[in-house]
């Protein structure tokens, strides 16, 4: 399939074409080239899931080259578009083709624009290798591909070492998780002979590996990977540093699409994860235990971007315990509208601080929504959404996993209950945002500068458009996810009941608490609170502190400890000798005729002692 | 004759570079530039006429050189050879290239040091007489020797003496192998012979040969280098011109690489087998022992040294686990560390020739005044650590994948290595060229670009077409190569029916 083919590489065109022409490029060229290759590319996965893709069933298919021979088997450069990867593309795509326009208004008087703009576009050509790929090498190309452009745009303002840094550090967390997915690789491939998806999903022999716990093993390593790459326990310390990056960044990789390649791994390879339900049980823990954490550390920051990075930590928890309790459609079914309702409020937001002359702290914001009623609203849209408000999409999502939860084998109440704590916290913090960016009193000193950029507000509309009515795209997974018949007769009846209502719930919890009222609070009185929980809570749980502690101290120790190489000591310790011996010897050579006869001398007489103690008899 | 041919243009173009440039000055990088050019063209031509190099073994010079011991000029080529000598020759071009400021002293004389040790690093590649082997062996590492001590850093004279006991003591080792060898034979046969096929039909005792394998094995493991022979490296690369840095990690490693694969391999394949535990445990200390010294210096060549180290314990390790896949992965990680440790010299030369040092902790934030060369870095950086699409990913991949059957444990601790090269590459590049504006530099001239577009553009080639190199590795076999080899599958493998008994021999 020519289209097929040709649709991850028109932004790696695109790519090549700023770079090359980098500075030479006007701001409307670059954003033409950029914007249209990714609208090229959202184009051509339009047209491929209208005409092709008609039942659950259907399979398109483009081997572009062989890559290498692995054994037996071939690695292809080969793509394939199933319904999973339908809606993979149509995200990575279509949210992609809405931020990379608002990107452009946003980005504009950035010097280094057509940078930006081309390390957008090679980041959606390798996402979009990701999720085609027909087999798990290209898959990887992509995963690291992606993780590539992410330590690029995190640090794209470079010259600000705290930018490097989370930068490096979102790149060295990321791959102690794809080092990971590298041995379970490894594994699989000694085990079942190939790395085709295909062919692993068809292997007869597949259920063998349950038998002989590698499938155990393969099994961990992958979540180890998926860990990693969607910012879960406990390698989720980088997301909430990577917000360094510029805001559409922000949507597009830490909230749309890179942090999902996780999900979209254990979606993949369902097969496999359904032969152990041990591990479908850890990946329903970690879910659980990610989801409530990162909400629990959402609730005290200050940064609105912090805010929202823990907000996606927490909502791919959600996904996370989908998958580990079987549901994968609803998984991926949360995925989709996770980025359209996530890519909202980031860009919201995003719009949001550049109206206040990039200040992201909500403490100097407050009553926007008077200032700034459109975006305001537009970032309603997005809240309710990930409250999951019924109405919007992310009700229609949420609720399909939690209603999973109860009965699933890999799952249970305990899983159950955790999701509806997650979801009052939700609304608790989102809320708590609401009422401290929008109402009360303006705290900030900025002047507030209304964006008018239609390129800015366009996506916007688009998003939360797709925040309130994409719940309502059926996806029809079936053909992939083998959906077990749950007996759900066990469940009581005020399950549902609970699991609606815990949204307002959290409104009226987060009314109480957090709300400016008027009269009572002053502008005065909203200041940060800097007691020592708040700010554990704020510092992600401490996990940041436990790992330098654990491994980067001990690590950075270990190297300055032996910088000099100890083996290098050794070798020097022989050039020693022989130097001092050297000079020892010499200082025999003194040319003093006494000294010589004197030596003479007693070498004859040591000589002689020694023949004569070796012949006792004879003197004797 | 041809390889012959290509040895004398190298070798006449270095003297001729030498004398003339006394005349006419400048003239020499253009002498040395025409001859590595017009023997890189002799060398494709004759490939193109004669595939046959490609499937099999072929003699090209068979002449009596000291009759009374049976010595040979004895030359041949094969797949191997063929790559790694037009690697040689890739990277000589780069050498002329880089030195083409850098060398103020002296030119001529350098030159003919240059072009004199890539003459002797193609004889390596092509030596089937195990004294002429030896001969070219010396020939390569006498002018190397000369470049760090003549037109090095600060340390030059230290490092020079380093490198040159080192391989000394080494070969000398190897010396007593070859000669050891050839006894055996005279024993046997009652001829003298230094012939590889005639050497290698040879059976010995197991002791015996074991012991010959340590003394051809310690030889090519101080040259690949690999833990504990590794410590001339870091000194030598950091201290020579930034052409010998680049010949060094490019191609002068990879004679050990080959040596290990033709000499160790191919001729000692039951005591290799023997071997193999102990060698694939050094490979991995040398992965992980070179990531974390790689990490903790602050100079920039030394880093980049260190990861030399950590690499090509990636070759050592692929090639003792015996493994098709890994055999494979193993000659792309040599194609793969040739090109992008020679671009990451080349970038240190080009950063010293603008700032004067190396010290990683002075630098910053070079990005925002040449950001053709940040991406260039960031491009070698990516390519060391990895990253698919280039040829070292592919080359890493199948070395871990394959020897995963054999060693999972070892390979498990090798890809730690990965998370490493991250590291220290991340370091790297972050130390230089992000971070506060430290200083303003010029951005690559025209010359500098092409020589990294050429190494970087190499360097996706393979990494997207690996099947070029690897398509001459397929059916191809001969009598001693390592997958094939008969000694391995008539001795050991047929008596042994399946991989999981070979597996259970090894450990």
């Amino acid at each position: 399939m020519q289209v097929l083919a040709y649709l991850p590489f028109y932004p790696l065109i695109s790519f090549l074409l700023l770079i090359l022409l980098s500075k030479r490029l006007t701001w409307l060229q670059a954003s033409i080239i950029s914007v249209g290759s990714v609208a090229l590319s959202a184009l051509s996965a339009g047209y491929l899931i209208h005409t092709f893709m008609l039942t659950p069933e259907s399979i398109v298919e483009a081997h572009l080259w062989q890559w290498f021979k692995l054994g037996d088997s071939d690695v292809n450069f080969a793509l394939r578009l199933d319904s999973l990867s339908a809606v993979m593309i149509s995200v990575v795509s279509g949210v992609g083709f809405l931020i990379h326009a608002f990107a452009a208004a946003y980005m504009k008087d950035d010097e280094n624009f057509s940078r930006f703009m081309s390390y957008m576009n090679l980041f959606i050509t390798a996402m979009l290798l990701l999720v085609l790929a027909d087999n798990l090498v290209l898959l990887y190309l992509g995963w690291e591909g992606v993780g590539l452009c992410s330590f690029l745009l995190i640090g794209f303002w470079y010259q600000k070492p705290e930018n490097a840094m989370a930068a490096k550090k979102a790149f060295i967390v990321t791959r102690v998780g794809d080092t990971f997915l590298a041995i379970g690789l490894f594994l699989l491939f000694r085990e079942v002979g190939s790395l085709t998806i295909t062919d692993i999903m068809s292997n007869p022999d597949l259920s063998t590996l349950a038998n002989n716990d590698m499938a155990f093993w393969i099994c961990l390593l992958f979540v180890g990977g998926a860990v990693g790459k969607s910012a879960q326990l406990p390698l989720q310390t980088w997301l909430p540093d990577a917000m360094a990056g510029p805001t559409p960044v922000s949507a597009l990789i830490h909230a749309a699409t890179m942090v999902t390649a996780g999900v979209y791994l254990i979606a993949r390879m369902n097969n496999l994860f359904l032969l152990t339900p041990q591990v479908m049980t850890i990946v329903a823990t970690i879910g659980a235990l990610t989801l409530l954490l990162a909400g629990i550390a959402a609730l005290a920051q200050s940064d609105i971007k912090r805010v929202l990075a823990y907000s996606t930590m927490s909502q791919i928890g959600y996904m996370m315990l989908a998958l580990g309790a079987g549901a994968f459609s609803a998984g991926v079914m949360h995925l989709m509208t996770h980025a359209f309702f996530k890519a909202l409020l980031f860009l919201t937001a995003g719009a949001i601080i550049l109206a206040l002359h990039h200040q992201q702290n909500m403490f100097k914001m407050g009553g926007l929504i008077k200032k700034l009623p459109m975006i305001s609203s537009l970032f309603f849209i997005g809240v309710a959404a990930l409250i999951a408000l019924p109405g919007t999409s992310g009700f229609v999502s949420k609720e399909a996993i939690i209603a999973e939860l109860y009965s699933s084998s890999t799952a249970g109440p305990m899983f159950w209950w955790a999701a509806i704590i997650g979801a009052l916290i939700t609304s608790i913090y989102s809320l708590r945002m609401i009422f401290l960016t929008f109402f009360g009193q303006y705290r900030g000193t900025a002047s507030i500068e209304k964006p008018n950029s239609y390129l800015l507000i366009m996506p916007l509309f688009l998003l939360a458009v797709l925040a309130l009515v994409g719940g309502l795209i059926a996806l029809d997974l079936s053909a992939l996810f083998i959906s077990e018949d749950i007996d759900k007769s066990a469940e009581p009846n005020w399950l549902h009941t609970v699991a609606i209502a815990t949204p307002f719930v959290g409104i009226v919890i987060a009314y109480l608490f957090y709300f400016p009222h008027s009269g009572k609070n002053s502008a005065n009185n909203i200041t940060e609170n800097h007691s020592k929980l708040t700010l554990f809570m704020q510092n992600g749980l401490g996990f940041n502190g436990l790992y330098s502690w654990l491994l980067v101290k001990p690590f950075v120790f270990i190297s300055k400890v032996n910088k000099n190489d100890v083996i290098d000591q050794f070798i020097k310790a022989i050039s020693w000798n022989v130097v001092a011996w050297h000079e020892v010897l010499k200082a025999t050579q003194s040319a003093n005729l006494r000294w010589y006869l004197a030596m003479l001398g007693l070498g004859v007489i040591i000589l002689l002692a020694v023949l004569l103690g070796q012949m006792p008899g004879e003197l004797a | 004759m041809i390889l012959t041919q290509i040895i004398l243009v190298l070798f006449i173009g270095g003297f001729l570079a030498w004398r003339i440039e006394l005349q006419r000055p400048q003239s020499a990088r253009w002498i040395s530039l025409i001859a590595i050019v017009f023997s890189f063209v002799l060398l494709i031509s004759f490939a193109n006429d004669n595939h046959e190099i490609f499937y099999q073994y072929v003699q090209i010079s068979q002449l009596p050189w000291i009759t009374k011991f049976g010595i040979h000029y004895a030359m041949g080529i094969d797949s191997l050879s063929f790559i790694l000598i037009a690697l040689t020759l890739f990277l000589g071009l780069v050498c002329v290239l880089v030195s083409w400021q850098e060398i103020t002293e002296n030119i001529g004389f350098y030159y003919f040091n240059l072009m004199a040790s890539i003459a002797g690093i193609v004889g390596v590649f092509c030596a089937t007489d195990l004294f002429l082997f030896f001969f070219f062996w010396e020939v390569m590492l006498l002018p190397m020797t000369a470049l760090i001590a003549i037109w090095g850093h600060e340390h030059r004279h230290y490092a020079a003496i380093k490198f040159f006991i080192f391989t000394q003591v080494s070969s000398l080792l190897m010396l007593f192998a070859i000669i050891a060898l050839a006894l055996i034979n005279l024993q046997h046969t009652g001829v003298w012979s230094f012939d590889y096929f005639v050497l290698q039909k040879l059976s010995i005792d197991s002791q015996t040969e074991y012991y010959l394998m340590l003394g051809f094995f310690i030889a090519f493991a101080v040259k690949l280098p690999s833990f504990p022979f590794h410590t001339w490296l870091p000194d030598a690369h950091t201290q020579a011109p930034t052409a010998g840095s680049v010949l060094l990690a490019g191609v002068l490693l990879k004679t050990g690489a080959y040596g290990l694969i033709r000499f160790v391999l191919g001729l000692f394949p039951e005591a290799s087998l023997e071997f193999a535990n102990i060698a694939v445990w050094l490979a991995v200390i040398s992965i992980l022992y070179g990531a974390k010294l790689a990490f903790a210096q602050t100079d920039f060549k030394r880093l980049v040294a260190y990861s030399s180290i950590s690499h090509m314990g990636f070759v050592m390790l692929a090639l003792f686990s015996f493994e098709q896949v890994a055999y494979h992965g193993a000659l792309l990680v040599i194609v793969a560390h040739g090109l992008s440790s020679a671009a990451l010299f080349t970038m240190a030369g080009m950063m010293y020739s603008r700032l004067h040092s190396r010290d990683l902790s002075t630098m910053g934030g070079l990005f925002s005044s040449a950001p053709r060369m940040g991406g260039m870095l960031l491009a070698f950086v990516a390519a060391a650590f990895g990253l698919p699409g280039l040829v070292n990913f592919v080359g890493e991949f199948l070395s871990l994948t394959g020897a995963f059957k054999v060693y999972p444990l070892q390979v498990i601790l090798a890809a730690i290595g990965l998370i490493g090269s991250a590291i220290y590459g991340m370091y790297l590049f972050q130390q230089s060229f992000q971070g506060k504006v430290q200083h303003q530099i010029i951005d690559l001239d025209t010359r500098e670009l092409f020589i990294c577009s050429s190494l970087l553009l190499l360097l996706l080639l393979f990494g997207l077409f690996p099947e070029l190199i690897l398509n001459h590795f397929q059916e191809y076999s001969m009598s001693y190569d390592l997958i094939s080899n008969d000694v391995i599958s008539h001795d050991l493998l047929n008596s042994l029916s399946t991989s999981q008994t070979y597996v259970e021999l090894l450990s």
